[in-house]
């Protein structure tokens, strides 16, 4: 864990200054000025509403399907900015990596889910397929469960393995980022255990930014804890400071269950 | 409307109160005790002990079921942390009393003027007393009043063990008791230190920072 007494060793990985987002009229995200560092989870949370699902959307321009969205402002990733032009959409989605609220496997095998991203980048063979898909099972703590059924389909799997496998299916494409909308929101304890024990495993090699409504999961997963309200970040410091000693009143009030 | 935690918070406080308010009647009492040289006000405060330690199990588990069942954070994680180390020192208060007043049959006839002893009586329960405020009452300044007044009573232990020594080496008829005065006002001292330590969970939980070992510190809060 960090403490306020140990110096940030880690770069800068994602770097967001003065961002906004209108869908349409309606200011969902404003000002937000705030760095992430590389191999650090990141806790992004704030009431319903408050924009924390949309600026997770906004590092790998996922929303970019929706034609009525404007985004303003800088995201820079390693430095580059990746809304400027001749930034290839594409291999963004690849380095800045997914997971949603609820498992959403695709309706295929086991194997083919992992295989789906290097195949849609190329890889072909089948035995570096083999390999890449038992790497992202062993990373994503599957492989165990599943290495004697990979043929089977994936909607067979409990809702807990269906997401590591979402996860494994992330990285098998190697990203650099992992973008986690609040992934244990669908599971039991145990499974979301699991998925808390992986992050602070990935957390190793990837830049984690989890968006949760579970207070006591930022508070075990992430060094750094941001508090979003209304589309603006309200404070942002390490986890173990603003879980103790928050510095606004309005962050203590929601931690502790007084806001609203 | 409340919520259910600022309800259990309450009624941790308010324990605690009651605690202290026992601690303070045991302190009075020691006080008596060895003005009158007073067996019975002595026997008195070590049954008051057995209510101390009773009010220390029972607040201990308050403060860990609400650890495990309301996952406090902030404001509310301070308060309940430091409850727990308030707790043991009031419950060490009790103890110290005890240790005064069993020897207050001993004492009799005085060796030393007793203003001064009786002094460092008040001071300490003075201390407790106002620690116990700044607790219930989020008091920062009379925190750090208390956190000062220490030196003072410091000060005046270190006198009047000098005298005790002094009145040893120049009569032999007062070592007795002057060795139980000298345990006496020892035990008043470490009343103060615990007071003093009550004063610091005070300014912990109020401003997030800690008071204990500031020469460690770059940005102390006194």
């Amino acid at each position: 864990m960090l403490s306020p007494n140990t110096p940030e060793t880690k770069p800068i990985k994602l770097s967001v200054k003065d961002l906004a987002f209108c869908y349409g009229e309606k200011r969902v995200l404003d000002g937000l000025t705030l760095d992430i560092h590389a191999e650090r989870v990141t806790a992004i949370i704030g009431p319903s509403g408050c924009g924390k699902s949309t600026f997770l959307k906004c590092f790998n321009r996922i929303h970019e399907v929706s034609s009525a969205v404007k985004v303003t402002g800088d995201m820079l990733i390693d430095g580059v900015d990746i809304y400027r032009g001749g930034i290839d959409v594409v291999d963004l989605r690849r380095r800045v990596g997914m997971v949603f609220q609820k498992p959403n496997p695709f309706p295929k095998s086991i194997y083919e889910n992992v295989a789906f991203g290097p195949r849609l980048f190329g890889v072909n063979d089948r035995a570096s397929l083999d390999l890449l898909v038992e790497d992202a099972l062993r990373k994503a703590a599957l492989w165990d469960e599943v290495k004697d059924r990979l043929k089977e389909s994936a909607t067979g799997m409990s809702g807990g393995q269906q997401q590591r496998l979402c996860i494994a299916r992330a990285l098998a494409v190697n990203p650099e980022v992992l973008l986690m909308d609040e992934p244990c929101s669908a599971l039991d304890p145990i499974a979301t255990s699991k998925i808390e024990e992986l992050i602070l495993e990935l957390k190793k090699t990837l830049t984690i930014v989890i968006v949760t409504h579970n207070m006591q999961q930022a508070a075990r997963v992430s060094e750094y804890t941001a508090f979003f309200w209304l589309g603006k970040l309200v404070e942002m410091g390490l986890t173990e400071r603003i879980f103790t000693t928050p510095r606004e009143r309005m962050t203590e009030d929601y931690i502790t269950g007084r806001f609203g | 409307m409340p919520r259910h935690l600022d309800i259990e918070i309450k009624e941790l406080k308010d324990g605690i109160l009651a605690m202290a308010g026992v601690a303070e009647a045991m302190i009075d009492l020691t006080i008596q005790a060895l003005n009158e040289h007073s067996r019975p006000k002595a026997d008195q405060v070590h049954i008051l002990d057995r209510t101390m330690d009773e009010w220390e199990l029972k607040l201990d588990h308050q403060c860990i079921d609400l650890l495990a069942l309301q996952a406090p954070t902030a404001g509310d994680l301070r308060l309940i942390a430091s409850s727990l180390k308030i707790i043991p020192e009031l419950e060490r208060i009790g103890d110290h009393c005890c240790n005064i007043a069993r020897r207050a049959p001993f004492v009799h006839p005085p060796i030393l003027s007793e203003s001064s002893l009786e002094r460092l009586g008040h001071e300490t329960r003075g201390m407790v007393r106002w620690a116990v405020d700044a607790f219930i009452g989020s008091d920062g300044g009379l925190a750090r009043t208390v956190i000062q007044a220490d030196d003072s009573v410091d000060e005046l232990y270190g006198k009047i063990y000098r005298e005790l020594i002094r009145l040893m080496m120049s009569d032999p008829l007062c070592v007795e008791r002057a060795s139980h005065l000298i345990l006496v006002i020892k035990n008043w001292e470490r009343i103060a230190d615990q007071a003093t330590n009550i004063a610091e969970e005070v300014l912990f939980i109020l401003e997030g920072r800690s008071a204990k070992h500031t020469y460690l510190q770059d940005n102390p809060p006194i």
